[in-house]
């Protein structure tokens, strides 16, 4: 404050010059701030703000054979509260969260804390393997995995029979969403790993030494340090994994064709809007559906963020 | 004020490039054994993939499927492969490399620039344009790729190369990791030198700033290689024409095609051998890479 007043006294006699012209320093500054912004919020624009408005208006409309297109309000919203093929593909959703994101999290957490810790022979080596399977493109690894189920040379069932068990049939209606989740698992640890890891890796030296000097424990010293230091990679690999599953979409739609029972038009939510539009032509409810899953993973996703800054409040 | 964070930043330097902390001889065997048993199931289907592409059909249904059958079949698999339907996987293959490279290199470029300009400039509405653009993180896909759809099939680029790339070109992940690396790695000093030296603000950002980013645009370019490359619901909505499908696309076609009929069974080693290939050049691009990319997300990871 004192500073501030005594550089405006000071600057008195040649504020019109100076001010006038760091303006136009700052103006000229601030214009190239914006051609450095604006290409990328152009295509921003674009790609993604147009067509979420886009999918709003028509998500409002009805095709009906007889009388064309007709403005009806949120009658598709009301129709897709209502829809029990939407709710079935949410409840499998919700079966994911619960169940799949918190293997997936756990066990990439469990890696990282023991590479981080050093005690692992071959850590280097065991981080690529782990980490391998990210750059499969999913289409390959669905097939890869669809083919290692399947009964006609599926590794899961010779290795089954060769040690005296029945074939189990992993495509069977009650067992699929099982085996899907199998392969978001395998595919995306070591992503998640990395992430942590990396959080892991940046936690300052001295804070061991000073936990070493004290005798804490590895335990304790995952459970003090480590993890309180994770928070803000585990809240990011948290929101990525929920948006990630509400979007589940290659892996019903190249299983479908082997597993035609087990896996219908409407088994995930994604895949509900992909039929909807493409196979059934009903462009305007598949909007509302598109939309309205978008609103869903931004309230969960807020949710999950509002969830650990109370946690954080209360410690 | 200043002074007091240059003084906490120069106290934080050190502490980042802290050796790891283990010394040698403080194993375990338990964990080690923990350890590499898990990295079997992880190592499992690719080591399977690889062993199926040097089978053939006759040996893919009737052999183990971890290890090898009579014969080495992976030269006639890969000649197979790039000659069935008049040699289109190779085709898929140059679209892939087409769309990806266009894309990352074309999203980075962007990210870059907009998360420079968001580390080192202040600007009037800098904040907002900011958090609307962290909000579009959590827009999904899904709820862009059917109206985009509708959008394109108006202008008429549907089922064009155009019509993958242009919103492939979209990052707005991109721009958070741009800017936490902007803000680490160019000093503002010395964009304040290049200014009292008179150069113009777009060569400071080409000469020092996309230098001093190095680590970082490779990350960003890497993970949205990676995006691309592996995209499989856009280029099946956007796409008809078969001479325009991406791997993912082709792969997934032939599949269903072998999955559908008896008498084409003949394409699953085909299948088998092609989807091999196909995940080879990412693989060994983030091997080759390795060094950039795991400083780049140690950068980002802290501090995103």
């Amino acid at each position: 404050m004192n500073a501030q007043t005594t550089s405006s006294v000071k600057t008195k006699n040649t504020r019109p010059v100076k001010v006038r012209k760091t303006s136009r320093v700052k103006r000229r500054t601030n214009l190239s701030a914006y051609g450095f912004v604006a290409p990328f919020l152009i295509i921003f624009f674009l790609m993604l703000f147009i067509p979420l408005a886009y999918s709003g208006y028509i998500s409002l409309f009805i095709e009906r054979i007889v009388g064309g297109i007709n403005f009806v309000g949120l009658e598709n919203y009301a129709r897709a509260i209502e829809d029990p093929r939407f709710h079935e593909g949410l409840g499998r959703t919700a079966l994911i969260l619960l169940i799949q994101v918190p293997i997936m999290l756990g066990l990439a957490l469990i890696f990282a804390l023991a590479l981080d810790s050093g005690y692992a022979r071959g850590s280097n080596l065991l981080r690529l393997l782990i980490f391998m399977p990210y750059a499969v493109p999913s289409v390959v690894s669905t097939l890869m995995w669809g083919y290692m189920y399947g009964q006609n040379f599926g590794l899961v069932g010779q290795l089954a029979t060769s040690i005296g068990l029945p074939a189990p049939d992993l495509l069977s209606p009650g067992v699929i969403l099982f085996s899907i989740m199998n392969i978001v698992t395998w595919a995306f640890v070591g992503y998640n790993m990395i992430i942590m890891y990396s959080a892991l890796k940046a936690i300052p030296s001295e804070v061991y030494e000073a936990a070493e000097i004290d005798g804490a424990s590895q335990f304790r010293l995952a459970w003090s340090i480590k993890i309180p230091a994770l928070r803000p990679a585990l809240l990011l690999t948290t929101i990525f994994s929920v948006i990630g599953s509400f979007q589940i979409f290659v892996e019903p739609s190249l299983l479908s064709p082997l597993a035609p029972s087990a896996i219908g038009q409407s088994f995930t939510p994604n895949y509900y809007a992909y039929n909807l539009a493409f196979v059934n032509s009903e462009l305007n409810y598949a909007a509302a559906i598109a939309f309205s899953l978008g609103v869903v993973i931004m309230i969960v996703s807020y949710a999950v963020q509002l969830s650990t800054q109370r946690k954080r409040v209360a410690e | 004020m200043t002074s007091q964070l240059n003084a906490s930043s120069r106290l934080q330097k050190p502490t980042r490039r802290r050796k790891p902390f283990t010394r040698e001889g403080r194993r375990s065997n338990l964990l080690t054994i923990f350890m590499w048993i898990s990295a079997v199931y992880f190592l499992l289907p690719i080591s399977w993939l690889t062993i199926a592409s040097t089978k053939d059909n006759r040996d893919l249904f009737s052999t183990f499927g971890l290890w090898f059958g009579r014969e080495n079949n992976f030269f006639n698999n890969v000649v197979d492969v790039f000659t069935v339907q008049d040699g289109v996987y190779v085709r898929w293959a140059l679209n892939t490399f087409y769309y990806a490279g266009v894309s990352a290199v074309g999203a980075t470029l962007l990210a870059a620039m907009a998360g420079y300009a968001f580390a080192r400039f202040d600007f009037p509405g800098d904040k907002i344009l900011f958090s609307i653009i962290l909000g579009a993180i959590m827009i999904p896909m899904t709820a862009l790729a059917i109206p985009t759809y509708l959008l394109f099939s108006q202008v008429g680029i549907t089922n064009t190369p155009w019509a993958v790339i242009l919103p492939s070109l979209v990052s707005p992940f991109g721009v958070l990791l741009m800017r936490v690396y902007a803000a680490d790695a160019i000093p503002s000093s010395l964009i304040e030198a290049g200014r009292v030296d008179g150069a113009s603000e777009a060569r400071i950002f080409w000469q020092v700033g996309l230098r001093l980013l190095g680590p970082g645009l490779v990350t960003v370019l890497l993970f949205n290689l990676v995006a691309t490359w592996n995209n499989y619901f856009l280029p099946l909505i956007m796409l008809r024409s078969s001479e325009l499908y991406p791997l993912t696309l082709g792969l997934a076609q032939q599949s269903a095609i072998s999955a559908a009929g008896g008498g084409a069974q003949a394409l699953f080693s085909t299948v088998i051998t092609g989807s091999f290939i196909s995940i080879v050049p990412l693989i060994v691009a983030f091997l080759l890479l390795q060094r950039y990319w795991r400083t780049g997300l140690a950068t980002g990871g802290v501090k995103a």
